[in-house]
């Protein structure tokens, strides 16, 4: 299992890809936003818990389609179908590698982009907090996505239409935390339910996404 | 360790492709599944080794103690030679790399990127796979493929060193394995017929 | 006998050929009863004028996209669980049906809110929740015509029809959550069940009845499709393989 993931960074690393396009293209949303909305302070403000959000999900998006397709294509998936490790486990180190390579890359740059965006001082530990709460959800969900449309040939766009609808709880419940916590609200229960989510989706969905596998293996 | 496989039918795209096929392999075996294009040589190794269900049939040996090793070799293009094969070993929980390389001819390679392998420097790395993973029973899909004679001997090698330890090997191929001792068997006698078609495939209900 | 024995494909194309020109006739008996009946024959209502009797097809149809989700669900646990091949292919056969049923609910629901609330759209909880079902039905009926092997696209829209309601649900409950932690309480509130007087509520019945008896018409129809393509496609590979 430790193997898979050192294995799964280092190809990140290596290949590059992963690492660098979804950072840009968070920054390119922060930056075209206010461009298309405007420059005034309190607007931007207003808007940057979601935009931040959103960003941050349609980033997270991006780099999914090749989180199986690659193994897939090149006869690694068959060999990890068959190897002593369950397949539920290699989907959870998969989800975890990329919530590592492209989640964990977005929370931290995510207050830098708050500042372009005009967010509240008071909403800068919430999104940060949010976001790290959050985003291993997205990267969960999208390995089940990418698990149902892995035979698929470009399968990206479909990929997007799959796990999109599936995103608005955590998409939701994310951006009502920073917005609370920009607004000096207590945070306390989108908080929680984003948490919930995230738990929820980590412990069951490896196996509704192996079982996809399985079947596209076949 | 003895494979047994009675009366088995397997099936490609809802098809029955091939049925009633029996044959057993104990330790120290080498058997080599024959047969023209498309008769269900790659579907059957799939089957075996439980990345499909079968269609009827009963196979006695769990798909935990099979290597398979298929026509993609599972290289990671990026990484190099020594890299792919340390995943694989501790994927497996086995540690003997050094042994693998050496075996396959591969130490000279060990820090080269796999991307910069030629076709039969990866298919010897693929084989390595299989001495790292530990397993007994080897099922090969056309294994010397894009191998260079020497190595079509140093592969013959390595199956014969797996056979005396007690492992064994089922191998489809069309070519000369260059392992003379292996039994062969011919899959075109169990090819499904038109019968069978209605029996067993998955689309039968429909007809 | 077992009630599975009407999962065979040949045993459910007998039985539904013969029930399927009474629920047709039914169910246009409904339709045409019910929306007679609700457009001409009641009184305008005294706050909404004659706006209010486009309730007989916004309520049903919007029942029927909640529905036609559920029934997918059901028929999609019987293909995991029993691997019968007609409930997979009832499955595909209701999500155009379940989908049209919600763009008929989102039109007529447009339709009514312009006049009542001078908008033609407002992220209202429950409506913004039907926009998200449409988006639901969209990806299942994508990933049946994406994948080519027809028991792969069932086995795998069968997992998406389990997961994705869960998120359904969960979405409803986010959405709820989302507008009313935002704007001021449901001031846009669709629920006319405790202002509908009788009058209104026997022809809405009727309605009701109808688009279940139409839901229940096109998805046999549909499904009978499904299994005659099925049968040529078994049929075909049979042929090549001789």
């Amino acid at each position: 299992m430790l193997a898979l993931l050192t294995r799964d960074l280092r190809l990140a690393m290596r290949a590059g890809g992963g690492f660098g396009l979804g950072l840009a293209f968070f920054l390119l949303v922060a930056v075209l936003v206010p461009l298309g909305v405007g420059p005034e302070g309190a607007v931007l403000a207003k808007i940057a818990p979601g935009i931040l959000w959103v960003g941050a999900l349609l980033a997270c998006l991006l780099s999914l389609d090749r989180l199986f397709a690659l193994d897939f294509e090149d006869g690694s998936l068959d060999l990890l179908a068959t190897a002593p490790i369950p397949l539920e486990g290699v989907v959870a180190v998969k989800s975890l590698a990329h919530w590592l390579v492209t989640g964990v890359p977005l929370v931290l740059v995510a207050p830098v982009l708050g500042v372009l965006l005009n967010l509240p001082v008071a909403g800068y530990g919430w999104l940060v907090v949010s976001l790290a709460l959050g985003t291993p959800a997205l990267s969960v969900i999208g390995a089940f996505g990418a698990a149902l449309v892995v035979g698929v040939k470009r399968g990206g766009l479909l990929l997007s239409l799959l796990v999109l609808p599936l995103y608005v709880p955590t998409l939701i419940f994310g951006a009502e935390v920073v917005k609370r916590g920009a607004g000096g609200l207590a945070v306390g229960t989108p908080l929680a339910l984003l948490a919930g989510i995230t738990l929820a989706a980590a412990a069951l969905l490896p196996f509704a996404s192996a079982a996809a596998l399985r079947v596209n293996l076949r | 360790m003895e494979l047994r496989v009675h009366d088995l039918a397997v099936a490609r795209g809802g098809i029955t492709v091939l049925e009633g096929l029996s044959f057993s392999l104990g330790a120290g075996a080498a058997l080599v599944l024959r047969g023209p294009n498309g008769v269900g040589k790659t579907t059957l190794l799939r089957t075996l080794a439980g990345l499909q269900p079968a269609v009827a049939g009963r196979l006695s040996l769990e798909p935990e103690e099979m290597a398979y090793a298929a026509h993609a070799d599972g290289i990671k293009a990026v990484l190099t030679v020594e890299e792919n094969l340390r995943f694989w070993a501790a994927v497996s929980g086995q540690g003997a790399v050094e042994a693998a390389l050496g075996a396959m001819n591969l130490a000279d390679l060990r820090h080269r990127r796999a991307a910069h392998l030629s076709a039969g420097q990866k298919r010897r790395l693929g084989l390595a796979r299989l001495l790292v993973t530990g397993r007994k029973l080897w099922l090969l899909d056309e294994p010397t493929v894009s191998l260079d004679a020497a190595s079509v001997v140093l592969f013959g090698q390595v199956v014969r060193q797996h056979l005396a330890a007690g492992g064994a090997a089922l191998m489809a191929s069309h070519v000369d394995l260059g392992i003379g001792e292996a039994a062969v068997l011919d899959l075109a006698p169990y090819r499904a017929t038109r019968s069978a078609v209605q029996a067993g495939g998955f689309d039968e209900a429909f007809v | 006998m077992s009630i599975w024995e009407y999962a065979n494909p040949k045993k459910f194309m007998q039985s539904s050929a013969a029930v399927l020109p009474w629920v047709a006739g039914l169910s246009a008996l409904c339709l045409v009863t019910g929306l007679v009946w609700g457009f001409f024959l009641t009184p305008d209502d005294y706050r909404q004028g004659s706006t209010v009797k486009i309730i007989y097809l916004h309520v049903p149809s919007a029942m029927m996209a909640i529905n036609a989700w559920a029934m997918m669900l059901v028929a999609s646990l019987i293909w995991l669980v029993r691997r019968h091949h007609v409930s997979a292919l009832a499955a595909k056969a209701a999500a155009p049906v379940g989908l049209t049923m919600t763009v008929i609910a989102l039109v007529t629901g447009a339709l009514w809110g312009q006049p009542m609330w001078g908008t033609w759209w407002a992220w209202d909880p429950r409506l913004t929740s039907f926009l998200i079902l449409t988006l639901f039905y969209f990806g299942y009926i994508a990933l049946w015509q994406a994948v080519e092997d027809p028991d792969t696209a069932a086995d795998l829209t069968a997992v998406l029809c389990l997961v994705g309601s869960v998120f359904a649900v969960l979405s409803r409950y986010a959405v709820l959550f989302w507008n009313q932690g935002l704007h001021q309480g449901a001031s846009l509130s669709l629920d006319k069940k405790e202002n509908v007087a009788d009058v209104f509520w026997l022809p809405l019945v009727v309605c009701i009845a109808g688009f279940v008896l139409l839901f229940l018409t096109l998805v046999l129809v549909r499904t009978r499709t499904e299994v005659r393509a099925r049968r040529l496609a078994a049929l075909l590979a049979r042929e090549r393989l001789a």
